[in-house]
């Protein structure tokens, strides 16, 4: 399992990864597995505001539907076209190409509220039990 | 991220964070699917494999190689009598008089409203001897139907427990059965062995030799066969059946690949596209629907009544034209008035398209109709298909 130490996690299985005063966010190695081959992705658009433990986009594998949930408040600065017509990135490169949205935080402070890698490796440890 | 709608076959994520009821049900092949590190999930009362290596993957092998699928837990019910023929006649749609030992049978079980109480496969082993095939999640149901309609001379047992059932299936499924039983005394040719037929063959391995019964039967689309066996000889035959298609590139597939491969092939999912409640000539089974055969069936007068009123809605395919997936339990729109409903869809691996089967009014069903389908509270447009999406050349 691939868990980036610069990267910050939820018990939702999301990753946010400060980049300067901008916040960049996706789906887990753990989540992507789990979910299977991801077959289309919905995005929010440039402008729109998340909030924390809010869903902001929609993973669809063959078989299921998910939500993601954002990791902190904040304004969507970019999110990743790409996806539309790669859905499948989400399951190759989780932590990489397919990195989901960047925001501009409103508050940096709850970036601290998530799990360290070490964290969240024991936390998807103990849901394998 | 959380699993927002669960389809049916879709609790995998819910599996892995909350612990499985202990009360489900497990397939003698169990211990090999956690062997083979599949995912589980919960499927009419049974803990059953969703997928191994990928619900894609196990797709394209099916239509391209051949793919195996733990199908132990659908029902087996006995019928056997002087009186099973024409008991059979009236509790099921098709033409049992038409079957001679060695064939199969696609049929209903119709409720007297004319809804399908279960589609099933009818087996004549010998004169006055049936077997049939029910889906997993109605075999009490069914076997409480033909109990309650009993007759004398007409013996009913359901064996459901005793059998193991394992399909196999694709192109290559002849060449793995003639690896796995070079001594047969007939070859696995189509010519030798088309479909729905069914024979029987021993099959050793070690000091056991056990009787499988064959049949040239299959739900996925493909060319192929499922093979009834004692139950507790199933995973022996399952490790053999891996071991003879190796270098076929034989896979084990979960229900994941089964509902794609059955979705592309159009063939109908009870409780999706047949239910209690409508009636079968809706769902585009009309062809085991014999209203002439001799003897009358259940459900016959009610349906011969609904197609004198006209049907309020029948099945039909749609692509999905917008961007988008549209699966079951979506309203279905024409300009804004609702005319229908999905009863199954997603995006289907071999065609690379988001397709589906839908309820809608008969002046809706051209293919070419463009409607529209509620997603999560948005429309996308969709349009009318010609069945079959796929099939095998």
């Amino acid at each position: 399992m691939n868990t980036p130490k610069d990267c910050k996690y939820t018990r939702e299985h999301e990753w946010a990864k400060a980049e300067a005063d901008r916040v960049r966010i996706g789906i887990t190695d753990y989540a992507q597995q789990e979910l299977g081959d991801i077959v289309f992705v919905e995005l929010p658009t440039v402008g729109k505001q998340v909030r924390k433990g809010e869903a902001f986009a929609t993973v669809e594998s063959v078989k299921a539907v998910s939500e993601v949930y954002a990791p902190l408040d904040g304004t969507v600065v970019e999110a990743n076209e790409s996806l539309a017509d790669l859905p499948e990135t989400l399951n190759k490169a989780p932590h990489a190409d397919g990195w989901m949205i960047v925001i501009e935080p409103s508050d940096t402070a709850q970036l601290e509220e998530l799990m360290e890698s070490s964290e969240y490796d024991s936390f998807i440890e103990e849901l394998a039990k | 991220m959380a699993v927002e709608s669960t389809p049916d076959l879709a609790t995998q994520r819910e599996a892995n964070t909350s612990p499985l009821s202990l009360a489900l049900r497990h397939t003698p092949l169990y211990q090999e699917h956690r062997k083979l590190g599949a995912k589980f999930v919960e499927f009419g009362g049974w803990e059953m494999p969703v997928l191994y290596s990928g619900v894609i993957d196990e797709h394209l092998c099916v239509r391209s190689a051949v793919g195996l699928f733990d199908v132990s837990h659908m029902g087996e019910i006995f019928v056997r009598g002087p009186r099973a023929l024409d008991f059979l006649e009236r509790m099921t749609t098709n033409t049992v008089s038409a079957l001679v030992p060695g064939k199969a049978q696609y049929s209903l079980l119709l409720n007297e409203q004319g809804g399908v109480v279960d589609d099933i496969i009818i087996y004549l082993l010998a004169p006055e001897e049936y077997l049939i095939c029910v889906n997993a999640a109605n075999t009490d149901k069914d076997y409480e139907w033909l109990k309650a309609h009993q007759e004398s001379e007409v013996e009913l047992e359901n064996a459901s427990a005793r059998f193991g059932q394992i399909a196999i299936q694709g192109p290559k499924a002849r060449e793995l059965f003639s690896r796995l039983l070079p001594n047969a005394a007939q070859p696995f040719t189509e010519a030798a062995f088309p479909a729905f037929t069914f024979r029987k063959e021993h099959f050793a391995s070690g000091a056991r030799s056990e009787e499988l019964l064959i049949a040239c039967t299959g739900y996925t689309g493909e060319d192929g066969f499922e093979v009834f066996c004692p139950a507790e000889f199933t995973p022996i035959l399952w490790q053999a059946l891996l071991t003879a298609g190796a270098e076929l590139g034989v896979k084990p597939c979960g229900l994941g690949a089964r509902d794609t491969l059955r979705l592309e092939a159009c063939y109908p999912l009870h409780g999706h596209e047949l239910t209690d409640d409508l009636p079968a000539i809706s769902s585009n089974v009309g062809w085991v629907v014999k209203f002439k055969k001799a003897t009358s069936f259940i459900g016959k007068d009610a349906l011969l009544a609904r197609k004198e009123q006209g049907l309020q809605h029948v099945l039909v395919g749609f692509e999905v034209v917008d961007r988008g997936i549209v699966r079951e339990h979506a309203r279905v729109l024409s300009e804004n008035r609702e005319v229908g409903w999905t009863s199954s869809g997603t995006k289907t691996p071999t065609l690379d398209k988001a397709l589906g089967l839908a309820f809608v009014e008969p002046q809706y069903a051209a293919p070419g109709t463009e409607l529209a389908a509620e997603v999560r509270g948005r429309l996308l447009k969709i349009r009318v298909a010609s069945l079959p999406f796929y099939r095998r050349n």
